[in-house]
């Protein structure tokens, strides 16, 4: 049986924040009243003209620098038709052949090596509105009775990267995706919340035999709204395409979407007539081209990005600690306790644990790093206190090293002889090979001591007398 | 390169339009005149003329990203063929294209 190697493309749109829309001065802002965020620009009223957001155009140039991207000299806005009611114009004002970056590339860094992912183009381009599908049987858009339109979104700045089709496993877009996605929060661009629909990809898959040459047909892939859902269905896809030509088939070129419950990719009803977007350049916007100074600043601004991060962290935590660190947003927390002098595996523990959920006041890093070197020395209550604490207000390390546990064996052996005694029926299982019954005796000990017994000590004792 | 009536027709139904057999042959006409006034400036030689896009010698027209208030609820719907709540109303719809 032949080898068959995936080839993904992706298509990604990002919603930019930017506190206005791309090409009118409405509020860009999510979740408000419906239609409360239009005027005639967004609105198409007859004689209504566009003006390009001077930040948005940054922007896009800011991510194109980070994705590896050329600047164009010279861009341009093109209209794009398509007769739909969230889209009041009849055509989108997106870009076509000049767009603003091109011929990038994004190395996503990975144990088993690098892999570099081809950027075709990054262009600046309008969203359209949301539409509501009302009634109908079952609630899906075939049977919707009739549609409403909510103008808030249309007509917000929406960045479309295309990257080449470099990707060849769904596993690897997984990566790519996550660290795009990291890489975009930090330029500070958008918030690209998948659940949100601030970022939204899209995957061209195809196959091959291993070593072909060439490309064979490919499928559109949509509808995916998370990172787990875009791997699941570009595998289903994938499964599907090599099933199809095992068996003599012929992949046909179509859009499909994802079906989440059923694990299985779906035929979008297809167009009565070809997509025919009749493209030609916006009359009513004049070419954008990228000032030398502008690029320059932007570059010199670009932080560190979360890869070169990641590669330098790996050295120190290991490489899926490195990623996780990174994309979680916990990177901060452990370096805020290493650079108090903690080592960075607990650093790294520390900041995907106890303190996934708690934000430390940066002042705290010294107390924290006290308590958490001692940590064995005290009891768990006054620890996960002082973790919760850290985010509140100024933390005290010696009132919370204060609640020592107690770890003196003749402290500890009479009440560990007393709980025993008291079991004979779960001695004598223990001892029968229920050896999950140690928990048990180590819960009446610490009950004992109101939590402030050494856990590693009451173990050990126990094993000796139980032995 | 002539205007048929196929592209007539086709560009009818991207327009989502219904054209009466009058409207089709009358358009036609009207386009394939078009076509050839415009198609005069083909008779330059204009191989060392970039293509225009807008006729101002202007660059990098923008706006700061400074909001201004939006259309009062009754003026957004002022023209509204139909409104539900504070929605447009529109026939049932199938995919998006976006």
């Amino acid at each position: 049986m032949a080898e068959w190697e995936p080839v993904v493309g992706l298509e990604i749109h990002v919603q930019l924040k930017t506190r206005t829309k791309m090409f009118c001065r409405c509020a860009n802002a999510y979740a408000t009243e419906p239609n409360t965020q239009t005027c005639p620009v967004c609105l198409a009223f007859p004689g209504a003209l566009p003006t390009p957001n001077e930040t948005a155009i940054e922007w896009t140039l800011k991510l194109g620098l980070a994705l590896g991207c050329e600047i164009a000299p010279r861009a341009l806005f093109h209209r794009k038709h398509y007769p739909y009611p969230d889209l009041p114009k009849g055509y989108q004002i997106s870009q076509y052949d000049e767009p603003l970056c091109v011929n990038g590339s994004f190395v996503v860094p990975g144990d088993d090596g690098d892999f570099e992912v081809g950027i075709v183009r990054a262009h600046l381009e309008e969203d359209a509105a949301k539409t509501i599908h009302v009634g109908g049987a079952t609630g899906r858009i075939v049977g919707a009775a009739h549609s409403n339109i909510d103008f808030n979104r249309g007509g917000t700045p929406l960045v479309e990267i295309v990257t080449r089709p470099d990707i060849h496993s769904a596993e690897q877009a997984r990566r790519f995706l996550q660290l795009l996605r990291q890489t975009i929060v930090e330029l500070g661009i958008s918030d690209a919340e998948m659940e949100k629909g601030q970022l939204r990809a899209d995957a061209n898959v195809s196959v091959r035999e291993q070593g072909e040459a060439g490309y064979r047909t490919r499928t559109e892939l949509k509808n995916m709204n998370s990172f787990s859902h875009i791997a699941r269905g570009i595998d289903a896809e994938v499964r599907r395409q090599v099933a199809t030509w095992e068996v003599g088939g012929e992949v046909v070129q179509q859009t499909l979407d994802y079906e989440v419950k059923s694990d299985t990719v779906t035929p979008r009803r297809r167009k009565e007539e070809a997509d025919d977007y009749r493209y030609f350049p916006e009359p009513d916007l004049v070419p954008v081209e990228p000032a030398a100074e502008v690029i320059e600043r932007l570059r010199a601004d670009l932080p560190e990005l979360p890869g070169t991060r990641i590669r330098v962290l790996a050295a120190d935590v290991g490489f899926d600690h490195a990623v996780d660190l990174v994309t979680t947003g916990n990177e901060h927390k452990a370096r805020l306790l290493v650079e108090h002098g903690l080592d960075w595996p607990t650093a790294a523990n520390v900041a995907m644990n106890q303190l996934a959920a708690i934000d430390p006041l940066p002042e705290n890093g010294p107390a924290l790093v006290a308590i958490i070197e001692q940590r064995d020395a005290i009891t768990r209550e006054a620890l996960t206190a002082s973790f919760a604490d850290s985010a509140v207000g100024p933390l005290d390390a010696d009132a919370v090293l204060a609640h020592h546990v107690v770890a003196d064996t003749s402290e500890l052996e009479p009440l560990v002889d007393r709980v025993l005694a008291d079991s004979p029926g779960q001695v004598a299982a223990f001892r029968g090979g229920k050896q999950g019954l140690l928990g048990y005796f180590v819960g009446q000990v610490m009950k004992e001591t109101q939590g402030k017994a050494d856990p590693k000590v009451v173990n050990e004792l126990l094993r000796t007398k139980l032995g | 390169m002539a205007i048929t009536r196929d592209d007539v027709l086709h560009v009818a139904a991207l327009a989502r339009l219904e054209l009466t057999e009058d409207e089709i042959s009358r358009l036609e006409v009207q386009l394939n005149d078009i076509l050839e006034a415009v198609g005069k400036v083909s008779e330059l030689d204009l191989s060392d003329v970039p293509p225009t896009s807008h006729p101002l010698d202007v660059v990098n027209a923008f706006r700061p990203d400074e909001s201004r208030p939006s259309l009062p609820l009754d003026d957004v719907f002022a023209n509204a063929p139909q409104r539900d709540g504070d929605h447009f109303r529109v026939p049932p719809t199938g995919e998006t294209a976006a």
